[in-house]
């Protein structure tokens, strides 16, 4: 970490997105965790994401529960709404949220403690119920704020700082969101950039609850030898599936690849999924496929990584429920509470 | 790209960019930061040994270290590095006993010095303090040359020249002064040891234009009228006044005239206004005094009836430029254009005339009758014979002069120890010091300023305008002083990395404010430079290559616009960042050669 905060000047040649904001703007307060801790590597592709995508920070609300994981959302989008609820539950603060208001966009922030140990359950209603949110995990084995247990997504067989191995099993989160009903699912690493950011700018475009869980070594307490969380680790077992590309409707297309290598898939919002294949016969819309292509390279100790599933048709929440299409905020007191009269014409209805 | 070999001297003394533009090298953000700490005499002696005359230079500088200051690429305006420089000479101690002793004990070698500009005097001060008798010869009475003969006092007054000149001239350097050298062979009959001549460029160009000779008597050439105003033979001008030239020369001449009477003055210029010589200053200065500038006017007549001046004619012009951007000035057509006037200034430019010089005793001339010189020794073609200052390459400025008396002051020590000029010269000595003092703290203030330039104030304007000898700029006071120190960006603190240390986290890539870190493929550095986080697109600044990472990239930093704020060596785990001092001890007479 440092205590400065970073100083204003600018390269003369700054670029500015669409709506004249700089990088810089999406960015927050400065950042209290670990140097070298993957999770401000996050924190800053979720910027670099937001501000290639031209997203009006006042229309995001990110979310969070309890560690140096959910601490990160005061580190990025500023100028953005932001919760910071009890330890795993995120999720249930969320969805709630979104009940109340479809316009932002939902950007909720996990560790693997958060999620995979306290806030399992909560995780897992999230995904089955489609909420439409961008779920990212910041994945490093450990209850990094609490000095470095292992936490349920830790490998079993790995070892931590002081050379206790974990016997415990793990949960990988990834499965589970598939096997719940995820929509869009991916695996990253903090560590690859180029692979994250387009992997944030999809799910953030995506309608459906999308899940990225993002291998983020813990300096401090992970990143020895021996861990299957560390910097070195996921970079000689990184299995990279596909290479995203997100093209925006109003950008052209103007590269071409080599017929069979590229895999187009559009969104809802119009916006095109560009994946190069990496992994000969991976389809990516395949759920089923995925989930075994996992597990099999998962016994072999590799850590998949890449656009995992999407299904670019999904319904979402809001669908299911049928809910009003208005935020309740814009829907006014007499809307929202009809009185008495309706009330008995409603209980009349359910005699 | 080859990985960078930082341990090349020029590597990151290009990255200090004020030093580097800076003709004699001083270590700019060394005195700015003993500014901010307030130890002014300190900051006054780092200035000496550099550039001799810091309190002269911290007025009347031309100053080329600021338009090459990083703080401007990224701020609005850089560093305002010559005034600093004068707040360490107005808040210094006495610092006599600071000066290096003058050996007591001669070395039997005696040096004749013609003119007692910069240049000259900074010969006799580098040669002094080494043992050498060194004789100075002025025609005028006092020594400074063209910084007492031409800079208006109220620009650089006397007692600033007396004391700096005084460090030199009183200790131990002879003076000969109001003694003209009407002969270099007399004077090699003399049996000096060695002779520099550093005499300037004396002469000022005229207006060869009709009217001239008939209308003599109220045009004046712009140096010989300014060295009558600073010597007080000239104190008063008629009321309308019209100043030729556009250069630094032109500027002085215009607001003199502003000050002994002349309540209309006017310059006019040939070029446009941007393409004008005088530095943006000069010209704002001179505008802020009620002076305006007309340009693409090229002057054709003086008119005049009976003897007396009565005004200029002009033709209108307008700049054209060929395809190699050559640019010229055709007439645009419309009518002549009168300016009435009681007096002309001609500052047209300045020549150098070697009238003295006989031609036939082995000092070469070219057919621009300048002085056959080496570049780098500044020897003529006459062994004992070495040149500087504006009598070596023309008219530049009192920073370059000082250069070029260190440059021709080591010459002469070789040539005196029979050393070979060029082999033998010490080169600069560069050293790196890790300025770490604790997990967030270093031995220098890197949190960046993000205040604004502070103006320098000055005098009530009406009344300088009234006395040709106030001097119209206060200078900063030590709180203005200390947060313009702050603004400077300490780039002699750089940025090491070490290839070994580094886990690729990117947490520097990601914490750098001006996004100079990439991690990527390594490749040619055209198509490299395009493709770094930010496109490194000021090709005259660096890129810092290391390779030799796990992942097989490489760590690629564009030196353009960092900030030397230490954010990466902060964010950095395993301190494969680290902010290290650049020290470059620039070689003066006497340093002797590194050994390898
Ligand atoms: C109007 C004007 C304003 C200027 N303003 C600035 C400024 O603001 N900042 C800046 O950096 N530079 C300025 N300059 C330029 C600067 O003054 C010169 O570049 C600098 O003084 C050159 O130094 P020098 O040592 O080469 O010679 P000079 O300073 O020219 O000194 C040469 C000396 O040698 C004497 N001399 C010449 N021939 C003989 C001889 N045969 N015998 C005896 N003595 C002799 C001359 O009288 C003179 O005193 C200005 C110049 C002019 C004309
Ligand atoms: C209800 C509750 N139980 C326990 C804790 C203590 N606690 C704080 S953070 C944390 C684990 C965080 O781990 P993770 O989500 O992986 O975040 P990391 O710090 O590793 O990024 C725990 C157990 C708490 N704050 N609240
Ligand atoms: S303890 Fe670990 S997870 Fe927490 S900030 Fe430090 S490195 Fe990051
Ligand atoms: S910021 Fe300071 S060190 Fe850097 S170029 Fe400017 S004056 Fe020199
Ligand atoms: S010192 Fe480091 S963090 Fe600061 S601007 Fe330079 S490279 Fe960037
Ligand atoms: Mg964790």
């Amino acid at each position: 970490m440092t205590y400065l905060a970073k100083p204003k000047l600018f390269r003369p040649d700054t670029p500015k997105n669409a709506l004249g904001y700089t990088r810089r703007d999406y960015e927050g307060a400065i950042s209290t965790l670990c140097a070298g801790c993957g999770h401000d590597s996050i924190s800053a592709a979720i910027v670099q994401a937001c501000f290639d995508l031209d997203v009006e920070p006042h229309r995001v609300a990110k979310l969070s529960g309890i560690g140096c994981s959910s601490k990160t959302p005061d580190y990025f989008l500023g100028n953005s709404h932001g919760f910071n609820s009890v330890h795993g539950r995120m999720p249930s603060v969320l969805t709630g949220a979104a009940l109340a208001n479809r316009d932002l966009i939902y950007l909720g922030v996990s560790g693997d403690g958060d999620s995979a140990s306290i806030g399992i359950g909560q995780f897992a209603h999230a995904m089955r119920r489609g909420v439409n949110m961008t779920y990212i995990v910041e994945n490093n084995g450990v209850y990094g704020l609490t000095k470095g247990q292992f936490s349920a997504t830790a490998d079993k067989g790995s070892k931590n700082k002081r050379g206790v191995v974990n016997s415990d099993s793990p949960i990988d989160l990834v499965a589970l969101a598939l096997q719940l009903g995820a929509s869009y699912v991916a695996r990253s690493f903090s560590g690859d950039k180029e692979q994250l950011i387009p992997l944030i700018k999809g799910a953030l475009r995506h309608r459906g609850p999308s899940f990225i869980d993002v291998v983020s070594p813990c300096v401090t307490f992970n990143n020895h030898a021996g861990s299957t969380k560390s910097y070195d680790y996921v970079r000689e077992h990184n299995d990279a599936v596909n290479r995203l590309d997100v093209i925006l409707p109003r950008n052209e297309i103007s590269t071409s690849y080599a017929p069979g290598s590229l895999r187009r898939i559009v969104q809802h919002d119009g916006s095109v999924l560009h994946l190069r294949k990496l992994a000969k016969d991976y389809d990516p819309t395949d759920r089923i496929g995925a989930m075994n292509h996992l597990q099999e390279r998962h016994a072999l100790g590799e850590v998949v990584t890449g656009l995992l599933y999407v299904d670019s048709s999904a319904d979402d929440m809001h669908r299911h429920l049928n809910t009003v299409e208005k935020p309740l905020n814009q829907l006014g007191d007499a809307y929202l509470c009809p009185g008495n009269k309706a009330l008995e014409g409603l209980n009349a209805s359910l005699r | 790209m080859k990985p960078t070999d930082i341990g090349a001297p020029d590597y990151f003394h290009k990255v200090v960019d004020c030093q580097w533009a800076c003709p004699a090298h001083t270590p700019v953000p060394d005195y700015i930061r003993l500014i901010a700490a307030g130890r002014y005499s300190d900051a006054y002696m780092i200035n000496w040994r550099s550039n001799v005359f810091p309190g002269i230079l911290g007025r009347v500088c031309d100053r080329p270290c600021e338009p090459a200051c990083r703080r401007g690429r990224v701020d609005k305006e850089p560093v305002a590095i010559c005034r600093l420089k004068r707040v360490a000479a107005d808040f210094k101690d006495d610092i006599l006993d600071r000066l290096p002793p003058i050996p007591a004990r001669k070395n039997g070698k005696r040096i004749a010095c013609v003119g007692a500009g910069p240049a000259s005097l900074t010969v006799a001060r580098d040669l002094t303090a080494i043992g050498y008798h060194v004789t100075v010869f002025d025609n005028g009475k006092t020594p400074g040359g063209m910084m007492r003969s031409q800079i208006p006092k109220f620009r650089l007054p006397d007692s600033v020249i007396d004391e700096e000149c005084d460090y030199i001239v009183s200790r131990g350097v002879e003076t000969r002064l109001e003694r003209w050298v009407s002969s270099l062979r007399d004077l090699l009959a003399e049996d000096w040891d060695a002779i520099f001549v550093g005499t300037g460029a004396p002469r000022g160009r005229d207006a060869d234009i009709p009217g001239r000779q008939e209308a003599a008597a109220n045009i004046h050439i712009g140096i010989d009228w300014l060295a009558n105003v600073a010597f007080g033979h000239v104190t008063s001008i008629a009321k309308r006044v019209i100043v030729l030239g556009g250069g630094n020369t032109a500027m002085d001449c215009c607001r003199s005239a502003r000050r002994l009477g002349g309540a209309e003055v006017k310059v006019v210029v040939r070029s446009g206004f941007e393409e004008m010589k005088a530095s943006a200053w000069e010209k704002e200065d001179a505008m802020e005094e009620g002076i305006p500038i007309h340009n693409f006017l090229v002057p054709k007549e003086f008119t005049h009836v009976d003897g007396k001046l009565t005004g200029v004619s002009f033709e209108k012009v307008r700049a054209e430029y060929d395809d190699k951007g050559r640019r010229s000035l055709l007439p645009t057509g419309e009518p002549i254009l009168l300016m009435e006037c009681d007096t002309v200034l001609v500052a047209i430019g300045q020549e150098n005339s070697f009238p003295w010089i006989e031609r036939d005793i082995g000092v070469e001339f070219d057919k621009w009758g300048m002085p056959v010189l080496d570049q780098a020794t500044l020897q003529s073609t006459l062994p004992k014979v070495f040149f500087g200052g504006d009598a070596a390459l023309g008219p530049k400025n009192i920073i370059t002069a000082v250069a070029q008396g260190h440059d021709a002051a080591i010459s002469i020590d070789l040539f005196c120890r029979h050393k070979h000029l060029l082999d033998d010269r010490p080169s600069p000595l560069a050293n790196l010091v890790s300025q770490k003092m604790g997990i967030h703290e270093w031995s220098y203030d890197n949190q960046v300023s993000e205040e604004s330039r502070k103006k320098v104030p000055s005098k009530n304007l009406d009344k300088a305008l009234r006395n040709i000898k106030l001097e119209l700029e206060l200078g900063y006071d030590l709180r203005m002083a200390y947060a313009e120190a702050e603004r400077c960006l300490n780039c002699d603190i750089e940025t090491i990395f070490t290839n070994k240390a580094c886990i690729e986290c990117d947490a520097c890539v990601d914490i750098c404010p001006t996004e100079c870190i990439t991690f990527t493929a390594n490749g040619e550095e055209n198509e490299l430079r395009g493709r770094l986080k930010a496109p490194a697109k000021n090709h005259d600044q660096a890129l810092y290559v290391a390779d030799g990472l796990k992942t097989g990239r490489a760590m690629v930093k564009d030196e353009n616009v960092c900030l030397h704020c230490g954010m990466c060596a902060e964010r950095c785990p395993t301190g494969a960042w680290d902010m290290q001092k650049f020290f470059l001890k620039i070689p003066h007479a006497g340093t002797e050669v590194r050994k390898e």
